[in-house]
């Protein structure tokens, strides 16, 4: 029996054909996840089902929920089918909500816009929804609003708006790619709990490999708007019949070949009893300054050539720590610094020469109205004497060649690259003047797991060639899992644990770092049958 | 939210002080001793001497800007040196027709602009859109006098449903002080419905694109339902800004539409205390006009906060 049945759906949108004779089905109580990188058409296909799709869009086949075509059915009908036949759970927790009306309006909404219940009746639901979905109402009263809640309990409350009447089909797009990973393992935990108990069946939307294998009976891997392989997940992980799933599935577990570190006992970077403390704002007028610590008493020292890893949530304090060590934030007390120089507000623009970043986002670093020549030697005027004329242009070749980029590429503007590229150009911006130190911040955290690989290689592969230190900022445990000699844990401001990497993967010691590498999914380990 | 309006009280007082000192020290650095003008070049020193003392110009400049705001505050606003009568009663006449008239012509725009712009939006890209838009494109660029004459044109002297100008008072009647109203509060009102429109709309627009807009219609509802139970209230802030500015400028911005439809309101009022050198009417009408302008800054404060629970919060 099944519950959903797309059959050859195709999708145009103007010229170009977004989907191409996709079909698969969804058994009630059956999780199968769709899965595939960028421009794969996955989230597509979920739109595509609810019939939220823009309206130019263009649809052939047929979309079978029970006996019904979705495809056929009027607009209104389909009203009166999202929410309560089938409902839709979007990867921004921060956004899905209406920031104006409180979360018990908004799960009460979907309730009464379906049925004749009075306001008693649909609070009294809502309220059994939000307590089911791990908000009890004690804690979590209706009356609050979408800001005064976390990303996972806003992800909750969007769960609840969706299950609110129990539709027979659940659609979950990303719901926990925004999600720190401890957030993230509850709420896969809390939709696998729901499909059981109200046998819905679940289209999990989402690129994390990790994730598919833990959670879907079936997966659907999808690539350029087509369905490339499909079936039971242990079964395709064990054959991976395309040569794509095995690309994809090598790629999210992509292990670098890193060197070994040169063992150069000379402290290039001393952080010393860090601390930031940011000001609220007054509760009173009167009242004393109440202070946040966002940098707690943080010490650590990285050599040269060594490579460090620095992990945790949102909102342990990475990112301020991050603009410290830049010099961008002052410091209440302790020191951090670099070559031997103080590092701070008013330091010598000198020093920056010596301490380089690369960003997460690949779009919105760059000035589009510069061409790639112009970005990468932005960091020269940081030099006392930069090269001119042939040296510069030897200069802006050598960073591209080294990034794996042409030379000629650095007369083209940045729209021109995707985001792989991107990402590359932003790592020759940092190297083209031979920097100490390299800090990347969260820099392959917004890549496909392919181009992640990649990235990835090319530090591995630099880290050869120019003998680079670098500080590696990520929520990711497994990318700093590889591409790391040392890692430091950080929670709350603080340093929590720190060590050789493989050390502290393999044997945890503090409490919190434990339940980082436990809530983190794993691939699952499959045999060589199919190598 | 007691806690915010209290805030926002106590800037409206900081902005209002800061404001009377402006305004004293503007009107003091201005040429031209009110007295000497009064009497003309031919008066003799001391006669000057004399009548700068009745006016109170003869002690020092502290003494006069603490005489001037106390007087305020008393509701004393000084005698005007032109007409020799008292300025609050001057400025409360005139307060009589500026008032109504703004309200009116912010009521007008309000009423056409919501609906345009909301329209526009459900349709955007569609016929009714680009009617909407290029009506409001008109509706910017033509000036409100030349609306104003139009109407005049087509109403008071061919169909002769109103008069041409003038205002009968509020003793008359409330509806026929109304109507003498009403032309001038539509040549008021049409270009700043049609910017309203526009705000309205690229509001709407961004609001329409938000992720919780497609959660909206996850759960069933309709794109219209959508757009008015979520949309519109989220919709509203920016709006809010626009027509806060707006009053501020219906109010002493009227100044051309007061004179083609001779009207004696405030803009008229201040017009000619500046030509006269009547420095105590217009350091009075500024300063009330000031107020005014913060007070409505207040009132749309508050109201972003009962549109926003994220203001509320923030303390």
């Amino acid at each position: 029996m099944t519950l959903l049945r797309i059959e050859d759906l195709s999708l145009s949108i103007g010229p170009h054909k977004i989907l191409k004779n996709v079909s698969f089905s969804i058994a009630p109580g059956e999780i199968v996840a769709v899965t595939g990188e960028s421009g794969s058409g996955k989230s597509m296909t979920a739109l595509a089902t609810m019939q939220l799709l823009p309206e130019s869009a263009e649809t052939k086949g047929a979309i079978l929920l029970g006996d019904l075509d979705l495809l056929a059915q009027t607009e209104p009908q389909l009203c009166a089918m999202r929410g309560k036949d089938m409902g839709m759970v979007f990867q921004e927790p921060m956004t899905a909500l209406n920031p104006v009306k409180t979360i018990g309006d908004q799960v009460m909404e979907t309730i009464q816009i379906h049925t004749t219940m009075t306001r008693a009746q649909a609070e009294e639901q809502a309220r059994e929804m939000l307590t089911r979905v791990g908000l009890p109402t004690d804690r979590f009263p209706l009356s609050r609003y979408p800001h005064e809640l976390s990303g996972g309990q806003r992800q909750r409350v969007v769960i609840a708006m969706a299950i609110a009447l129990r539709p027979r089909l659940l659609i979950a797009d990303e719901p926990t790619t925004a999600l720190d990973v401890t957030t993230q393992a509850q709420i896969l935990d809390l939709l696998k709990e729901l499909v059981v108990e109200f046998g819905m069946g679940l289209m999990m939307i989402t690129h994390d490999l990790a994730v598919v294998s833990e959670m879907a009976d079936r997966i659907v891997v999808m690539r350029h708007g087509e369905i490339v392989e499909q079936g039971k997940t242990r079964a395709l992980f064990e054959e991976m019949k395309h040569p794509y799933t095995r690309a994809l599935f090598e790629a999210s577990g992509h292990q670098v070949n890193l060197p070994e570190r040169a063992e150069v006992p000379e402290p290039i970077l001393e952080v010393r009893n860090a601390v930031r403390d940011y000001v609220l704002p007054r509760t009173q007028l009167f009242a004393p300054r109440q202070y946040h610590r966002a940098v707690n008493e943080i010490s650590f020292t990285i050599h040269h050539g060594e490579r460090v890893g620095l992990v945790g949530e949102s909102g342990c304090g990475k990112s301020t720590l991050t603009r410290a060590i830049l010099g961008l934030e002052p410091l209440q007390s302790g020191s951090i610094t670099a070559f031997g120089q103080e590092v701070g507000p008013g330091q010598n623009p000198a020093l920056r020469s010596g301490l380089q970043v690369v960003f997460q986002d690949p779009y919105g670093s760059f000035n589009p109205r510069h061409k790639v020549a112009r970005i990468i030697t932005e960091p020269f005027h940081l030099m006392p004497d930069p090269p001119t004329g042939e040296a510069r242009d030897r200069a802006i070749a050598e960073a591209l060649v080294a990034v794996g980029l042409q030379p000629s590429d650095a007369g083209k503007y940045i729209h021109e690259f995707s985001g792989g590229q991107r990402q590359r150009i932003a790592i020759a911006r940092a190297l083209i003047i031979r920097p100490e130190l390299i800090i990347f911040d969260e820099a392959v955290s917004a890549l496909d797991v392919s181009i992640r690989a990649q990235i990835l290689d090319l530090i591995a592969d630099l880290s050869r060639s120019h003998n680079l230190s670098y500080l590696f900022i990520s929520h990711d445990l497994s990318v700093v899992r590889t591409v790391t000699d040392r890692v430091l844990v950080m929670k709350a401001g603080e340093i929590v644990e720190q060590g050789e990497t493989q050390e502290v993967f393999s044997n945890p010691q503090h409490s919190y770092t434990q339940t980082l590498i436990n809530a983190a999914p794993v691939l699952p380990i499959v045999g060589q049958g199919a190598a | 939210m007691l806690r915010y309006a209290l805030k926002r009280l106590l800037s409206l007082a900081i902005s209002l002080v800061v404001a009377s000192l402006v305004i004293f020290a503007v009107i003091e650095v201005a040429p031209g001793d009110p007295a000497s003008f009064m009497l003309g070049i031919n008066a003799q020193p001391d006669t000057v001497a004399a009548l700068r003392s009745e006016l109170g110009l003869d002690v020092s400049k502290a003494e006069r800007y603490l005489n001037w705001i106390g007087g305020m505050v008393r509701g004393d606003f000084g005698t005007s040196y032109t007409y020799r009568t008292p300025v609050g009663q001057m400025i409360a006449d005139r307060m009589w027709v500026s008032l109504p008239l703004a309200l009116y012509a912010l009521a007008l725009s309000t009423i056409i602009a919501f609906p345009a712009g909301i329209y526009a939006a459900a349709r955007r890209g569609k016929p009714g859109d680009m009617a909407v838009m290029g009506a409001t494109q008109l509706g910017v660029a033509v000036p409100n006098f030349w609306f104003a004459m139009m109407l005049v044109l087509v109403f008071a002297i061919n169909l002769r449903w109103f008069s041409a100008g003038g205002f009968p008072g509020w003793d008359e009647g409330f509806w026929l002080a109304l109507k003498s109203l009403t032309l001038p509060a539509i040549a008021l009102a049409l270009p700043q419905s049609a910017i309203l429109a526009r705000v309205m709309r690229s509001s709407l627009l961004d609001i329409l694109g938000e992720d919780f807009m497609r959660s909206a219609r996850a759960k069933g509802l309709s794109r219209r339902q959508a757009l008015w139970r979520h949309g519109l209230r989220n919709a509203l802030i920016p709006v809010l800004t626009i027509i806060g500015m707006q009053f501020a400028f219906l109010l002493a911005g009227g100044i051309i539409i007061e004179q083609v439809f001779f009207l004696p309101g405030l803009g008229r009022l201040i017009f000619q205390a500046i030509s006269a050198r009547d420095l105590i009417v217009v350091e009075s009408v500024v300063m009330l006009l000031v107020f005014a302008v913060i007070l409505v800054n207040f009132i749309v404060d508050l109201a972003y906060a009962a549109v926003d629970p994220r203001l509320r919060a923030r303390t």
